[in-house]
Parts: C-alpha cells; sequence; structure tokens
C-alpha cells in the first residue's frame, strides 16, 4: 500500500482518495466535483484493503451513498452544503450516532444503538461531511496499539505487520490508507497523537474545552478531548474551526470565542519561540530523536527563536496519569451493569447479574484499570494514592505554566519510537503506558498538543513530532505545524539539499 | 513480591468493582497491579504538602443555560436499548436473590 502515502502538495494525488479535505469541498460545493465520486473512489478503496487493514467497526456504504448524493442535490439546487461538503470522514466508534451502532469496541456494548448524536456528529452534519464509517480502537480506548479491541487488532495501513497505535488506531488507519479523507478520534493520555505519529498522519488533542464531549463515550472525563486527523495541516485546521466551540451540553465546553485556525496557519514562525524542553525523560529512539533535532532545526531557519526550558514535573505524568485516568475510569465504566444498555448476563439476583455481566462483557485491560482505579479511590489508599496523583497533576500544569512564560510553543517526540509490531510489548502492561510518557503531561494540563509527521525513522516508517501549547495556544501551535509540514515537504522534494 | 498490594486486596477491589474475578487470574493480576504500584512510587519523593490538588484543567463554576424546556430523549427509544424492560420500564432481576 505504498500509495497510501499523504501528502497535501498538488502533484501527489492522482485520485480523490488522496485529496485533501479542504480541495474536496472546494470542488463539490463549486459544482466541479461530485460528492457522489469522492466516496466512491473511498469505498473502493475500503473494498480493497479494509480486509487486511480492519480500520473499520462498521462501514456505513449505504448511509454514506444516499447523503453524498443529497449533498450533490443540494449543490445542483443552489444549496451550500457547507465547509466539509462531500469530505467523506470516518468516526472513531466511541462518539454517539443516533440510531447506528456505537460499541467503544467492547463486548459490553456490542449492538448498541444510542438515542442521541455526539455535537461533533451534529455539527460534522451540518458541514456538509459524509460519514463512511464507525472505526475500531482499544476497547473504551484503554490502550496504545488497537490490539485491546474486541472485535481484532487494527494493521498499520504502513506495515501490517505493525500496530497502528491507539486508542484511536482505527481513525488513524482508515485516513492513512485512504478509506476516509479525515477522521475523528479521541485524546485522554495520547490517544490521537500516538496513532497519528505511527500511521505518518496529523492528529490533534485540542485545548481541553475546546471541543464538546457531549456523546463522546466518557472514558477519563478530565482528559478526554476530541481532535481530528488529517492528511496535512490545513485540513487539521478546518475540521477544529468546525467541530470547536461552545457546546451549551457540554459544562466543560470552553465559553470565550476561538478565533480561526485556518486564518492562523496564513502566518509565519517568525519571532516565534520555540521552547526546546532540557530535562524531557530520556528514552525515544535515536532515529526518533534525529528528526525531532531536524525539526527544530527546520524551525529555526524559518525564523523561529529556539530557546531552552525545563519541565521538572514531566516525567511525574505517567504516574498521575495512570491513578487518575483509572480512577475516573472506575467511576465511568460503573455505568455498564446489565440495566439500561448493552450486555446483561442473566443472573437470579441484581449483585449476581452485575458481576456476571461486567466480567464477561469487559476484556482484560478494561478490567485491570477500573481495578486499580477502585483501589487508588478506596478507603485508606485514596490520600496515597488518587489524592496526591491530584497534587502532582497541580505540579505539572505549574511547571507548563512557567515553560510558557519562556516559549510559545514546545516540541518533543509524539512516540518514542515508530509503529512496532504485534505483542512486542509483551503480558506488561507498564510496557504499553511507556509509550505515552512524552504525550500524557499535555492532557493533565489540560493544554492544545498536535503531532506533525516529519521525516522517516527505522524501517522507513514515520516519524511524528509533538507540537505543544498553553491554554488555548491553538493559533501559535498551527503555526508551528505549518512551518514544519512546509519543511518536511522540501525536504521529500530535494532530498539532497535537506542532507547537507 | 511487593507489599503494595496483596490477593486479598485485590479480591476485596474486584468486589467493591463488581467484577468477578477468576482464581486462575488472581494471582497474576496481583502481580500485575503490583507491578504499577512499584513503578508509582516515584511520586512518593516529591514533597506535595503545599500544593493544592487539581481537579479540572480549565475551572469553571456556576455554568447555567437559559431554562428553556426542550424535549428530552424518547422513552421508546431508550428502552428499546435495553436488555429487558416492561411497561414503559427497565426490567431488572429481583435485588434479593429468591434462593433459601
Amino acid at each position: 500500500m505504498s500509495d497510501s502515502t499523504r501528502s497535501s502538495s498538488n502533484s501527489a494525488y492522482s485520485s480523490a482518495a488522496a485529496m485533501p479535505a479542504g480541495d474536496i469541498a472546494a470542488g463539490v460545493r463549486g459544482g466541479t466535483l461530485r460528492a457522489t465520486d469522492v466516496l466512491e473512489q473511498h469505498l473502493l478503496r475500503i473494498r480493497e484493503h479494509e480486509g487486511e487493514v480492519h480500520a473499520f467497526n462498521l462501514v456505513l456504504a449505504d448511509h454514506a451513498r444516499a447523503n453524498a448524493a443529497q449533498i450533490d442535490a443540494d449543490v445542483a439546487a443552489g444549496i451550500d452544503p457547507g465547509p466539509l461538503a462531500g469530505v467523506p470522514i470516518a468516526l472513531k466508534d466511541n462518539m454517539c450516532t443516533r440510531g447506528i451502532p456505537t460499541t467503544c469496541s467492547s463486548k459490553i456494548l456490542q449492538g448498541w444503538k444510542p438515542p442521541y448524536d455526539a455535537t461533533v456528529v451534529t455539527k460534522l452534519a451540518a458541514a456538509g461531511a459524509v460519514l463512511v464509517g464507525k472505526t475500531n480502537l482499544d476497547e473504551f480506548a484503554m490502550g496504545s496499539s488497537t490490539e485491546n479491541s474486541a472485535f481484532g487488532p487494527t494493521r498499520n495501513p504502513l506495515d501490517l505487520s505493525r500496530v497502528p497505535g491507539g486508542s484511536s488506531g482505527g481513525s488513524a488507519a482508515a485516513v492513512a490508507a485512504g478509506f476516509a479523507t479525515v477522521s475523528l478520534g479521541s485524546d485522554t493520555g495520547g490517544s490521537i497523537r500516538q496513532p497519528a505519529a505511527l500511521c505518518g498522519v496529523v492528529g490533534v488533542k485540542p485545548t481541553y474545552g475546546y471541543v464538546s464531549r457531549y456523546g463522546l463515550v466518557a472514558f477519563a472525563s478530565s482528559l478526554d478531548q476530541i481532535g481530528p486527523f488529517t492528511g496535512n495541516v490545513r485540513d487539521a485546521a478546518l475540521l477544529m474551526d468546525v467541530i470547536g466551540g461552545h457546546d451549551a451540553m457540554d459544562s466543560t465546553s470552553i465559553p470565550e470565542p476561538q478565533p480561526s485556525l485556518l486564518e492562523a496557519i496564513e502566518h509565519g514562525v517568525e519571532g516565534l519561540r520555540v521552547g526546546r524542553i532540557t530535562d524531557l525523560p530520556q528514552g525515544a529512539d535515536p532515529d526518533v530523536a534525529e528528526q525531532l533535532e531536524r525539526a527544530f532545526d527546520a524551525l529555526q531557519a524559518a525564523g523561529a527563536e529556539i530557546v531552552d526550558v525545563q519541565v521538572p514535573a514531566f516525567g511525574y505524568g505517567l504516574t498521575a496519569y495512570y491513578l487518575i485516568a483509572p480512577s475516573e475510569a472506575s467511576s465511568n465504566l460503573a455505568r455498564y451493569d446489565g440495566v439500561r444498555y448493552g450486555l446483561r448476563v442473566d443472573a437470579p439476583d441484581t449483585n449476581t447479574m452485575y458481576s456476571a455481566t461486567r466480567e464477561a462483557g469487559f476484556g482484560e485491560e478494561v478490567q485491570r484499570r477500573i481495578m486499580l482505579g477502585t483501589y487508588a479511590l478506596s478507603a485508606g489508599y485514596y490520600d496515597a494514592y488518587y489524592g496526591k496523583a491530584l497534587k502532582v497533576r497541580r505540579l505539572i500544569a505549574d511547571d507548563f505554566d512557567k515553560a510558557y512564560t519562556r516559549a510559545d510553543v514546545l516540541l518533543t517526540p509524539t512516540a518514542p519510537s515508530v509503529a512496532f509490531e504485534f505483542g512486542s510489548k509483551g503480558d506488561d502492561p507498564l510496557a504499553m503506558y511507556l509509550c505515552d510518557v512524552y504525550t500524557i503531561p499535555t492532557n493533565l494540563a489540560g493544554h492544545p498538543a498536535m503531532s506533525v509527521p516529519f521525516g522517516t525513522g527505522q524501517f522507513g516508517l514515520p516519524v511524528g513530532v509533538q507540537i505543544l501549547a498553553g491554554t488555548l495556544g491553538e493559533p501559535r501551535m498551527f503555526r508551528a505545524a505549518a512551518a514544519l509540514e512546509r519543511a518536511a515537504q522540501a525536504a521529500t522534494n530535494n532530498p539532497q539539499e535537506s542532507a547537507a | 513480591m511487593s507489599e503494595r498490594i496483596t490477593a486479598a486486596d485485590v479480591v476485596k477491589v474486584a468486589k467493591l468493582a463488581r467484577l468477578d474475578i477468576t482464581p486462575e487470574n488472581l494471582e497474576r493480576t496481583t502481580a500485575q497491579l503490583a507491578g504499577m504500584l512499584e513503578h508509582f512510587a516515584d511520586i512518593d519523593a516529591l514533597d506535595l504538602d503545599d500544593i493544592q490538588p487539581m481537579t479540572q484543567p480549565y475551572p469553571l463554576t456556576n455554568v447555567f443555560r437559559e431554562d428553556i424546556v426542550v424535549i428530552g430523549l424518547d422513552r421508546d427509544e431508550v428502552l428499546a436499548a435495553a436488555p429487558a424492560a416492561e411497561d414503559g420500564r427497565f426490567r431488572v432481576p429481583p435485588i434479593f436473590g429468591l434462593e433459601g
């Protein structure tokens, strides 16, 4: 599937299956492109390659065809379908779609049809996007490889022997494979950025509260955010402008208006202060570290100023996260009790029914995290674990705030390595958790961060560079992302020059 | 093995979390949780006495909406997704067992 390598340069795509979302929408709105044709090219790619990739829990071919036909009819009638007119989109299967199964890749929700749409689903429909399917994930978004799905793993389209990352592995793979032009995932500790890095696409975790969580099945409510996967930075800005904004249905939604990111990326990085975290935890592979250095050089060459900063508590993020997220999960997942929705294992009394249902319905990793969280919250251990983790969370946020007095954005690796092989993290859950070491602190602080593909590492696999910013720092984060993307494309077009 | 969590603790936690833990999984789960808690001991070195806990990243207080009547979820649609329903309600087994 070498042709699935994506680029936003105009010469790089020969079909609508690799065309940027912005170009598709412009073509459909202008009447030079039909939403139906765009969709059929994507459905063809799905027919050809989905069997080996398994990006989807559900492909909505008929639903999407009806939707695309309606968009074409609207254009013919002089009605503007919106800024995502005819853009095929895939949704992580933890976002509620009314009347369409939403499983969280868990047996406990298999077959469940939500009675309402998530706010992002409503916004995408209003913008003219065409929903092609619901994508696979680690069960309830708990994992970093999509190996924890109850319905089998997703494979990395760039190398089928390797994981796509996770937990939003299906959404990352769907974009990388050309099954959908763009997709949405959710990011609690890196679940958008890490799979984006491993699949060679752009992935954004917005500021906590930037995108409504209404209709996103809750994992860890103080950390979860929805964000886009795209083939290029401009499409990510386009998606963010559509899905962002205040929502009365989410009480944690930020009321302040959000500036257009499509407008922000028109500005360069001249004078932007890019921070290097000098006390960043070790552990990135040499190929990843090398690309990060090249990214600093590229931003400097584009006019940015590189400054050294310290975030001393960064390395404690893993511990704080793996106490806080499972604690919140143990509470959120208490709702799966076999009463109102999903699986029920019949038993003579309710208590036996609850336990039997949850044992049969939850996979191993989900049960492990529920137990870890229940333990961290239980009498006698609350102060030692959950209480202490909340204080470490404050330390991390304070350290970032100090760093952002000296730097506008920070640059780190997204993941410690390129895509790894199935089963390579073995039986030790901690080995998998370490994949999230660079992404987790952002979620604890509630800040935005995004991964941009930047060069390749071992085995020719893509490396992602992570850009971090302070609360509502999306405009400067996107400016840096656009500059990195330009540098990466220049390097691809002129390999000699970049090697010098 | 670490003393941070014992098999008896795990049995108690599983009961609190309404999970049936099988005897063959007990030893493995205890070892995995103990390994994690061992790793998480890194924060024991921090002086956190004067640090305020942080429960949410973007503090908002008194979040109100306009007092406008909106239509709630459709009852039949909601009940259609339930494992068992009867007379417009969720149907569950007896709260207390019938045996004995």
